[in-house]
């Protein structure tokens, strides 16, 4: 094999030998920031995201990890929007995390501004501060225009990276980097643009690494090879807190290419997971092959630990028995007199959901470079937090974190499961104890066996109603292992405040209405999975307004619209508050009702279902027509989804958002669930976890509200609404309603059923 | 023991172990990183390569069973500068989002038009790779503009 070394944008590539003799390529990431934001040599900064090369070549810094979501195309768009230039002149380069000394309690401070991939805030976050600095960027520009023609800067516009003056002269961006860059900035923010100036934010922009990804030249976690770097595979105890009973590494380490083996420790029991959360042993080869065949090689007796009883049917029963009782852990929410509504109530409603556990697994494995050397640690890393990959770090080797590299690949999916960095503190584990590089991978196995799973719960929903069809009484019991497992930074006492929101709908909307959460005892580890809480309690609460629409012969769409009442802003004390305002969620429910034709007689086996539902500051509703036949065979015929997420910034990646968030929604409901069974993970890969292929995704229509109100983000809002609006259809279809989650052979057992 | 195959166009002899899957020694050994690790059972198709023209799952597929055959990767697909035809569909609909099954869907259909010029939605169905980001919608655009423009090359 031949190949020559060239230098590319991303890295550059280092020649060593193979054990075989051959010429082994070795792509070695920038070591650090300078080098990231150095690439061209003449190219001049202005301010921290911003370098301009004399041919005005502009590349931008983007500042938060890419996992899909489309950030890095989105984010710099902001700042090229008000440094005014073409957007074809911009090239973007990902930055590592930014972190600089800071005098207050803290020690430190973000150098770029917040950096991290969760509860879709990168837009919101950044709508501000990175105009701000773009429009900082073009002010600099102007005045040292201004110099150079020695006239006011007020005369002056700018335009696709000029500067213009009144008279028609015109200076490049390019001409005047260097002169910008000597300027004392101002204290005082430059004007931002009104949106109807913008010529970047609102037009549709094609993913900005597009051609490497369709090359294999994009780089993720697992493409860096760094030479000297052992590769690491472990074998983790499958038992949640179990440990290791005792084991033989003699096979393993005469396995050709394995180098050592190490054991580690997991966290201590009921301790915070603040670190990896197995204990295992680890292998450390040449190679992945090698690794994994030393890994096959080990003999390991584990304890099994204090969960080795637990499984999904015992967690039903759990769930089962809480509901049955009267006793509650957390009273989230009780307005009026719920009990008195019910008892006067003309009907009452009640009906009992099961959401199980579900696993993130994105396409890329876990996997991390670390090395650590005396006062040093270099990171590599696919994660959603940066800044806590470097304070695992520092825990860990107690190094300087000013000290501590961590660079950000592209990220081959998130969903939640890298805002952990358990895998981090691995590869930090072995480097540090090797005292060489490593590059740790995970196996698909081992990320299904060892995720943060999105919990468990049981949802027990009862409606009161009056005579005239108007709800009076609405109670939600939600029994579930709470997301907030072994968190070092929430208090027993505030465990519930992940699993029931006290101000989502139809709190405000129903005079008496009461959240309860019944706390369910799991080893299971959890977290934060693709719109926590809302993923599960929109489902139910979006299927249980529309049983109760059934029940009282009242229409869904009317039923929900008549509950939201008139357009007005309500307070909303989570995230993606302070306001929930119904009249946008009223809005997009009445645009997905409208563009599938509500209401709309069908075809026998044919149904239509609609739910919205408020995320994270956005608002978005689903309506879709299925099919299901003789044999419970389900089609989604149409599937539409309305979104108001504010003003688009880049209208072609959240309608891809909102695809990616239906598509995830749907292949969840329908197929997916992580069992338990001996105190560990049953499903082993994806023919046991089957996500939706190409065949059953349907296409989405996404109809996007125009809108100049300060954006949201569109990583989640996609998600909650799909679930319920495909249930609801297939209650409208075929009279079953779907209270279990995954829906897998329900339809075809209902139909064997007759 | 030492065993040959084509890939990428040129000759390449390998003394690793024969059962390595072609994944590994691609990816760790000869340095082509375009093909990804997904799953290591072959049933997420990340690991998508043309065995002798035809689609195959890198995974399971140990290297000794490719000796004396033709491997094509993602690296081997555009000529220089110049993409392949659905590359380019690939960029003109926008398809990947975290993009990392994309060169598994990319070298999957490639090998899909190469054998049937007109697939039928039927046809662009039976495709079974995974994308959990949900591209499902765009890849179909991307194969029918594919199709349309001459992706069979």
């Amino acid at each position: 094999m031949t190949a020559t070394p060239t230098l590319d944008r991303r890295g550059f590539l280092a020649i060593s030998a193979t054990a075989a003799g051959g010429l082994l390529l070795t792509r070695v990431v920038p070591a650090s920031a300078a080098s990231a934001m150095a690439e061209a040599a003449d190219s001049i900064p202005i301010g921290v995201f911003i370098r301009i090369e004399p041919n005005d070549r502009v590349t931008i810094g983007a500042r938060d990890p890419e996992i899909g979501q489309g950030v890095k195309t989105s984010l710099p768009m902001l700042i090229a929007e008000e440094l005014d230039v073409a957007w074809s002149q911009v090239s973007v380069t990902q930055l590592p995390l930014g972190l600089e000394k800071d005098s207050g309690p803290m020690g430190l401070r973000w150098k770029y501004g917040p950096q991290g991939a969760g509860g879709s805030t990168s837009v919101p976050e950044s709508w501000d501060d990175l105009r701000q600095a773009g429009a900082d960027a073009r002010r600099l520009l102007v005045r040292a225009a201004a110099a150079r023609w020695k006239t006011d800067p007020d005369r002056l516009s700018t335009k696709a990276g000029q500067v213009i003056h009144p008279d028609g002269r015109k200076l490049r961006y390019g001409e005047l980097a260097a002169a910008a860059a000597k300027l004392t900035p101002e204290s005082k923010p430059a004007p931002l643009k009104s949106p109807d100036q913008f010529t970047i934010i609102g037009t549709p922009t094609r993913v900005i690494d597009a051609r490497e990804i369709v090359t294999g030249r994009a780089q993720y976690g697992i493409d860096t090879y760094v030479p000297g770097a052992l590769t690491a595979v472990i074998a983790r105890c499958p038992y949640f807190d179990g440990t290791i009973e005792r084991y033989d590494d003699s096979k393993a380490l005469k396995v050709p290419g394995v180098r050592q083996v190490l054991t580690m420790d997991g966290p201590a029991l009921g301790a915070p997971l603040t670190a990896n959360l197995a204990a295992g042993v680890a292998v450390l080869a040449d190679d992945t092959w090698s690794a994994l065949k030393g890994r096959e090689a080990l003999e390991i007796v584990w304890k099994q630990g204090p969960h080795a009883a637990e499984s999904s049917a015992d967690l039903d029963g759990q769930c089962e028995r809480l509901l049955a009782g009267t006793q509650v852990t957390k009273r989230a929410r009780d307005d009026g007199d719920l009990d008195a509504a019910l008892k006067s109530a003309a009907k009452v409603v009640t009906a009992t959901y099961r959401v199980p556990f579900v696993s993130h697994a994105p396409m890329e494995p876990q996997n991390c470079f670390a090395d650590v050397r005396p006062g040093r640690v270099s990171i590599i890393a696919p994660t959603q937090q940066p800044g806590s990959a470097s304070r695992v770090a520092n825990a860990i080797t107690g190094v300087d974190r000013l000290q501590i590299d961590v660079q950000m690949t592209r990220v081959g999916g998130g969903f939640g499961r890298r805002l952990s960095n358990d895998y981090v503190a691995e590869a930090v584990l072995l480097s540090k104890r090797s005292g060489k590089p490593i590059k740790l991978v995970w196996t698909r196995e081992d990320d299904m066996a060892h995720d943060w799973y999105r919990p468990f719960g049981h949802h027990q929903l009862t409606a009161g109603v009056d005579a005239s069809g108007t709800v009076t009484g609405w109670s939600h019991r939600l029994a579930s292992a709470s997301k907030y497992y072994r968190r070092s930074d929430v208090e027993p006492q505030d465990l519930w405040t992940s699993e029931i929101y006290p101000d989502d709908f139809p709190a405000a909307l129903i005079p008496n209405l009461r959240y309860d959460w019944l706390a369910v005892e799991s080893g299971m580890i959890r977290g934060s999975w693709r719109a926590p809480a809302h993923n599960a309690n929109a489902f139910v609460v979006e299927s249980f307004v529309d049983e109760v629409a059934h029940a009282t012969g009242q229409n869904p769409l009317d039923l929900r619209l008549k509950l939201l009442g008139e357009a007005r802003e309500l307070k909303y004390g989570q995230h993606g508050g302070p306001i929930f305002d119904t009249g946008r969620l009223k809005n997009v429910l009445q645009i997905a009702a409208d563009r599938i034709g509500w209401p709309r007689l069908v075809e026998p086996g044919h149904g239509i279902g609609l739910a919205c539902h408020f995320t994270f500051g956005g608002y978005a509703a689903h309506a879709m027509e299925v099919s299901v036949d003789q044999a419970g065979e389900l089609k989604i015929l149409r599937c539409i989804c309305a979104v108001d997420v504010g003003q688009p910034v880049n209208p072609l990646g959240l309608e891809a958002q909102m695809m990616s968030g239906t598509i995830d929604g749907i292949s969840t409901a329908l197929n997916l669930e992580i069992t338990v069974k001996d105190g560990q993970v049953v499903e082993k890969n994806f023919p046991d976890y089957p996500l939706l292929q190409n065949a059953q995704a349907p296409d989405v229509e996404v109809h996007i509200v125009r809108s100049t109100k300060t954006p949201s983000g569109a990583g989640e809002i996609g998600l909650p609404t799909a679930a319920p609006a495909l249930c609801n259809a297939i209650f409208a279809a075929t009279g079953v309603r779907i209270r279990r989650l995954p829906i897998r052979t329900q339809l075809k057992e209902a139909g064997a059923r007759g | 023991m030492s065993l040959e195959f084509q890939l990428n166009g040129k000759t390449v002899r390998t003394e690793v172990d024969p059962e390595m899957p072609l994944l590994w020694y691609l990816r760790d050994h000869a340095h082509l990183t375009g093909t990804k690790y997904g799953c290591g059972v072959g049933a997420c198709g990340a690991c998508t390569v043309h065995l002798d023209g035809a689609a195959a799952r890198s995974c399971t597929l140990p290297l000794r069973a490719v000796a004396g055959h033709r491997i094509t990767t993602i690296e081997g697909i555009s000529q220089g500068d110049r993409l392949h035809p659905v590359q380019a569909a690939w960029i003109a609909e926008d398809v990947p989002q975290c993009g990392y099954c994309q060169v598994g869907q990319i070298m999957a259909t490639i090998a899909l038009l190469k054998q049937n010029p007109n697939p039928t939605d039927a046809d662009i169905a039976s495709l079974t790779n995974l994308c959990r980001c949900g591209t499902y919608p765009r890849i179909r655009k991307a194969i029918r503009r594919a199709a349309a423009t001459g992706g069979t090359r």
